[in-house]
């Protein structure tokens, strides 16, 4: 395990005290969570071998306060919250990886400030919208089907590892309220359909972009990678196979070397 | 003590096999083209205000109306639409002694400035007899079939109120700059025949923070449950509790609570009578799982860890999501989630509801379910005769002031009509 620190950098932007996790060596490199909250997962410790990884938490979860996200009113609010995070992190330009949620804003982030994103990973991202292929209504699920909907292989040993809980109520208590809040704190920005005009700011990325998407995808369906590289101009598709939403938990082996060799410049 | 007859409305032609396995719920997912059918709705909707037009013959202080959206468990979209037409009724057929309880229009999924309009012209209409119910509304009809965020609920719900609260009152222009509503400038016609406003109600599925805002702002809470006084007594001894905390007296008229009943000759031909249509309405109607009530977002994060730091699972803390389908008809009679038998036992168990939970109002559902016309009338028409004026009577004999009620309508009880009599 590699050691972390949690910066706290105030924002004069809505008032928002950031935290942002902070471990590795080597270059910058930004890393956006999922809509589930911050998790320092082994995808992450990974990123950590050759990057030194700025990890925020998005409004509300992880180490911010959970009433903060009442002040971020609009994706405006947000978007800039996270250029004055850059601004503060002196990353006048620096790569970024987004997961699902995390991807939305890597793309919005990248569109709104295209000279601010050397390079961008976005896994599985939400933020478009297709009639014939609509995005499941995640917020709206009982926690068994939601998770049956995230992964394809429910009983792999390493979607166990994830769903692991520990044996305290209390904690159980805790990780649970901070899901839920976490879902409420960024469905604030894609309620009640992921389409907040994304597809008419895509075409400002400048970024070189790998779009990366688990083939069996029952959250985002994997015909979304397309609708994303068609606006993206220099962007590139990798699918995984035999994978669910989540790769970099479901299919790590895979993905850990092409990112890695995408952020070498391959 | 007050007495309103409360209507869902709710469709009451559902087959016999709904839910089927794999319908996640009643709201927003039965298919219309399915289950609907629009000429049965006209039934619906006449017999349903035919209903609380007998109510108000009855000698009823009260008919109340509420907001639910794509479901079959409650028709009205705006229960102002109905509260005019009663509103009118009432008043061409002499029965002006009866309050419009409307418990109530939505705020967090319509323009606050044109619920203070409609609840205006409720009242001028009425000549006074609006009681405003300002609910903040389920989630899954505000989030889901309205498309509010979430997390934005609670807030829009609060600065709704204050908004209706100024547009009522205010003797100057004025322009709004909140967060969810801006207008340039404010100046409400009509106004509400009341003065300074209608009494407000706050309707509350056992929230600490509902409470402290009602006690806050002196406003009389309503604890809507389909789990009978029972479950509501731990539940209303909290609210009393912040009530005391708060520097407020115990007045019964703080407090309302709903209760699904059932009236008939017998307790034996009443529970043979209405078992069918309890477990209608809770198999069938109340089939809403708590995703749909609190999307994430919807309760606030202290709220959220207490729930899930009880101990408890959350299905036996969220009233809706009770296992319900395990329970039969007599075993919801026997917890009293409804009160159903002779008139003797509805007045003893009612009255000892009212006095457990020291509440002055009561809101009965008389219709519920798939019960049919005729014998929605009988359980009014019996209810009235045989235990409505017993009812009345609790709390006369304390000298207590109802501060939440229309004042024209404060001296009760008012004489029952000759039709109920008779």
């Amino acid at each position: 395990m590699i050691s972390a620190t949690v910066k706290t950098i105030p924002i004069r932007h809505c008032n928002f005290e950031a935290k942002v996790k902070t471990a590795g060596n080597g270059p910058p490199l930004l890393y956006l969570h999922a809509a589930g909250g911050p998790i320092w997962d082994p995808f992450v410790e990974g990123l950590c071998e050759h990057f030194t990884v700025y990890a925020p938490h998005h409004p509300g979860t992880g180490e911010t306060a959970r009433e903060a996200i009442y002040g971020v009113e609009s994706l405006w609010d947000l978007l800039l919250i996270y250029d004055e995070i850059l601004d503060a992190l002196d990353l006048p330009s620096v790569p970024v990886v987004g997961t699902s949620f995390g991807g939305m804003i890597a793309c919005e982030l990248a569109a709104f400030r295209p000279e601010r994103v050397s390079k961008m990973i976005v896994l599985d991202p939400i933020g478009l919208w297709r009639e014939d292929a609509p995005v499941a209504p995640y917020m709206l699920m009982p926690p068994e089907q939601l998770v049956a909907t995230l992964y394809k292989h429910l009983d792999s040993s390493p979607v166990q590892a994830a769903l692991q809980m520990p044996s305290d109520p209390k904690q159980v208590a805790v990780i649970t309220a901070d899901l839920v809040w976490a879902l409420g704190a960024t469905g604030k920005f894609v309620w009640p359909i992921p389409d907040k005009g994304l597809k008419k700011r895509l075409h400002r990325v400048k970024a070189p972009t790998l779009i990366v998407w688990g083939e069996d995808d029952a959250l985002i369906s994997s015909v979304y990678a397309k609708e994303f590289a068609d606006r993206i101009a220099n962007s590139r598709i990798e699918i995984i196979k035999d994978c669910g939403h989540v790769p970099q938990v479901e299919r790590l082996e895979v993905l850990g070397p092409l990112v890695a060799k995408f952020l070498n410049g391959g | 003590m007050k007495v309103t007859m409360f209507h869902f409305m709710p469709y009451r032609d559902l087959p016999a096999d709904f839910p089927p396995k794999g319908l996640a719920s009643a709201w927003v997912d039965a298919p219309w083209w399915q289950y609907g059918d629009a000429n049965k709705v006209t039934d619906v909707y006449n017999r349903s205000i035919d209903e609380l037009m007998l109510a108000a013959k009855v000698g009823f202080d009260g008919v109340g109306l509420n907001e639910h959206h794509q479901n079959p468990y409650g028709f009205m979209c705006n229960p102002n639409l109905f509260g005019a037409i009663l509103a009118r009724m009432t008043a061409e057929q002499g029965l002006d002694q009866v309050a419009l309880v409307q418990l109530g229009a939505t705020i967090s999924s319509c323009p606050p400035i044109r619920l203070a309009e409609e609840y205006a012209v409720l009242d001028c209409i009425s000549g006074g007899r609006l009681i405003a119910g300002l609910p903040t509304g389920l989630g899954n009809d505000v989030s889901i079939s309205n498309g509010i965020t979430p997390m934005e609920h609670r807030e829009r719900w609060r600065e709704g109120v204050e908004l209706m609260l100024k547009a009522w009152t205010a003797k100057e222009f004025f322009a709004w700059n909140g967060k969810y509503t801006q207008l340039p400038k404010v100046n409400l016609w009509p106004r509400p025949v009341q003065e300074p406003h209608p009494p407000v109600l706050i309707p509350g599925a056992a929230s600490s923070s509902t409470w402290d805002y009602c006690h806050d702002r002196n406003f009389p809470y309503a604890y809507l449950s389909y789990f009978g006084g029972k479950s509501a007594e731990q539940v209303m001894d909290r609210f009393w509790v912040r009530a005391a905390a708060k520097g407020r007296d115990a007045n019964p008229y703080r407090a309302a609570f709903l209760q699904v009943v059932g009236v008939g000759e017998t307790d034996r031909q009443a529970e043979e009578e209405y078992s069918k249509h309890v477990e209608y309405f809770y198999h069938k109607l109340l089939h809403l799982p708590l995703g749909y009530i609190a999307p994430p977002g919807n309760a606030d994060y202290k709220s959220l860890l207490n729930v899930l730091s009880s101990g408890k699972n959350l299905l036996q803390i969220s009233d809706f999501t009770i296992d319900l389908k395990p329970l039969k008809a007599k075993d919801m009679i026997e917890r009293e989630f409804v009160v159903v038998g002779s008139p003797a036992t509805v007045r003893q168990k009612l009255e000892a509801i009212a006095k457990r939970l020291n509440v002055g109002h009561l809101m009965v559902a008389l219709q519920f379910g798939s019960m049919p016309h005729e014998q929605a009338k009988k359980n009014i028409e019996l209810f009235g005769r045989e235990v409505l004026p017993h009812l009345q009577k609790i709390w006369e004999d304390k000298d207590l002031e109802n501060h939440w009620w229309p004042k024209k309508l404060r001296k009760r009880p008012a004489k029952r009509r000759e039709m109920a009599t008779a």
